[in-house]
């Protein structure tokens, strides 16, 4: 109708001003392939600034594929990637030496030394930290002069942290930091990014350990397949302090039995089916409630194989949305017993 | 854990492309050197070229129009640069590729074109040092050249072009381990029939074809340079058309990660 006004303000061109607050990262309706097989289906989600955000899913959810879009190696398919305000593909340059990228694999010469590498990251930066600061806060003291293929897998790790670090970036990116770090490395690791936080940095991390989404992340994002499934606070996710019960049978329930149960238990608990032989009962549970779940287990001539009992966690989140375990098995009788048993 | 509060407050920024492309050729020129197998390729069998050859001339009484130290010295300078700017170079992508070095540096301050001319600064860093080594083997050995400076300064820049361009190809679309061997095997054979330490003129017949060969004319157009005869603009020509041919097979095909 008014093509001048359209010519004027194409609708391809949507930068906001540098000085608006735009959310640190900004998805809408990502989609990406793989030739056949959807990698991510869908996605939308928003980062604020100065916060720690978890990415949570189980191995191939679609993780390393979301940051990678997001760090500017892939073009989104369909959909839209604003990472500070910015198109990681049209505005790579000026994007890049703002953020911290962190690797699953790889990155770094096998025979470079350790130090010797974060040095030459430090160099591609204008304002680094102290690197010798930060190898030494990162436990790379003892390794410096190790060349990268000698080094440790939670070695690496630590190493690779450094280098995203190490240009003071206002957003970091970090894939799966803590893989194959010891506790004492998780646990500094933790610390580091809860500092990097406080100071104003954005951290956006991947990870499929619940407990380190829920003891670290501001906001957490669980996706699956693809896509996201839910979306949250640690508190909210799990709605703090909430009793779950896990309950593993030997053979299959009989017709209707979830349903009875549900009844006997009372409208304040609730009973979700997760398998032919396995259930989730969530809600505020006592000693009453086991004693029922006994008495109905009898009643319909099933043999309880495991009978957990707990908190309500992000794992049982995870398990109430998809029937799936976070580590991407399916929950069926056996395989979990000795598990369950040694929770 | 002595870090002051508020250590990490960002303030990001890519340091001048200068500083990051000399950092970027000082790190490659450092692992090219501390890499065994790259300077065994790069010096030594050079050396043992030059010196095998030089006896193996004497030895056997084959003739040369010139004194057969005269001869190898040039040819042998053109293998060190084949050397490097091809297989050190492609082996080196490879493996950059392969680790994932290329991909990580592909998300930090450096670009493209700085991590492109870091590479290009490191292997004319590592064939200067080649060079140096080599002259003063061969004037040790009796080399006596007389030398056309810009006509061999302007041959090696234009064999390193070539060379370095068939390198990355060659890297740019086979796995690792395949260039390894690739890079090896080109080598070798450019090494025995390319006519890079012997004249083409002395491999007969075969001889025309290897005048086409980027090996053939490296060697060539050093030969003459050194012999006082300035430039051999036949052979300049065709270590272009190669640098031309590969860049733009590279450019059609690399991929960084």
């Amino acid at each position: 109708m008014r093509p001048e006004r359209r010519r004027r303000d194409p609708p391809t061109y949507t930068e906001p001003v540098p000085d608006s607050p735009a959310p640190a990262v900004q998805i809408d309706g990502l989609v990406m392939r793989y030739g056949d097989k959807v990698a991510v289906d869908g996605l939308s989600l928003a980062v604020g600034r100065q916060t720690i955000t978890a990415v949570l899913g189980p191995n191939g959810a679609g993780k390393t594929t979301t940051l990678e879009t997001c760090e500017g190696y892939r073009k989104p398919q369909q959909g839209r990637v604003r990472v500070l305000g910015l198109d990681p593909q049209r505005r790579r340059r000026d994007l890049l030496p703002r953020i911290g990228v962190m690797l699953q694999d790889g990155g770094a010469w096998s025979g470079v030394r350790a130090m010797e590498m974060l040095r030459h990251i430090a160099r591609l930066h204008a304002h680094p930290l102290d690197v010798d600061l930060l190898g030494e806060r990162l436990g790379l003291g003892d390794c410096g002069r190790t060349p990268y293929r000698r080094l440790s897998g939670g070695q690496q790790q630590r190493l690779k942290l450094a280098m995203a670090v190490v240009g003071r970036p206002e957003l970091i990116f970090v894939d799966e930091p803590t893989a194959g770090m010891d506790p004492a490395a998780r646990r500094t690791t933790w610390g580091l990014l809860q500092e990097m936080r406080n100071d104003g940095v954005t951290v956006v991390l991947t990870t499929h350990h619940m407990d380190e989404a829920e003891r670290l992340a501001d906001q957490i994002h669980i996706i699956d397949r693809g896509r996201m499934i839910a979306s949250g606070t640690p508190l909210e996710l799990t709605r703090g302090g909430t009793s779950t019960i896990r309950l593993v049978v030997t053979k299959p329930f009989p017709p209707g039995a979830p349903e009875l149960l549900q009844e006997s238990l009372g409208h304040r608990l609730d009973v979700r089916t997760i398998s032919e032989v396995s259930l989730l009962i969530t809600g505020p549970a006592d000693s009453t409630t086991l004693a029922t779940v006994s008495a109905w287990c009898e009643r319909h001539g099933v043999l309880p194989e495991s009978l957990h009992l707990g908190q309500r966690n992000l794992e049982d989140v995870f398990l109430e949305l998809t029937g799936r375990e976070l580590t991407g098995r399916e929950l069926a009788g056996r395989e979990l017993t000795g598990r369950e048993l040694a929770t | 854990m002595s870090t002051p509060t508020g250590a990490f407050t960002p303030n990001p920024g890519a340091a001048p492309l200068s500083r990051q492309v000399l950092a970027q050729a000082a790190m490659e020129s450092k692992l090219m050197l501390r890499n065994g197998e790259q300077l065994l390729l790069a010096v030594v069998i050079p050396v043992i070229v030059l010196i095998g050859g030089v006896q193996g001339a004497q030895h056997l009484g084959i003739s040369f129009s010139r004194r057969p130290v005269d001869v190898f010295a040039p040819g042998v300078l053109a293998l060190a640069v084949m050397s490097t700017a091809f297989a050190s170079l492609a082996i080196a992508t490879g493996f950059e590729r392969r680790y994932g070095v290329i991909k990580r540096l592909g998300s930090s301050p450096l670009p493209r074109s700085g991590l492109l001319l870091g590479k290009v600064g490191a292997l004319l860093l590592v064939e200067a040092l080649q060079i140096l080594v080599i002259s003063l083997v061969a004037l040790a050995m009796g080399w006596e050249p007389h030398p056309s400076l810009l006509a061999a300064l302007l041959s090696i820049l234009l064999g390193t072009a070539a060379f370095a361009s068939l390198g990355l190809f060659v890297a740019g679309v086979l796995r690792a381990e395949a260039t390894l061997a690739a890079a090896n095997l080109v080598y070798l054979l450019l090494l025995a029939g390319g006519a890079v330490v012997l004249p083409s003129s002395a491999y007969g017949a075969f001889g025309e074809l290897t005048r086409l060969l980027p090996s053939g004319a490296l060697g060539d157009a050093l030969r003459h340079a050194f012999w006082s005869g300035g430039f051999q603009w036949g052979s300049l020509l065709v270590l272009l058309v190669w640098a031309m041919l590969g860049a733009a097979l590279t450019a059609r095909t690399f991929k960084w990660e």
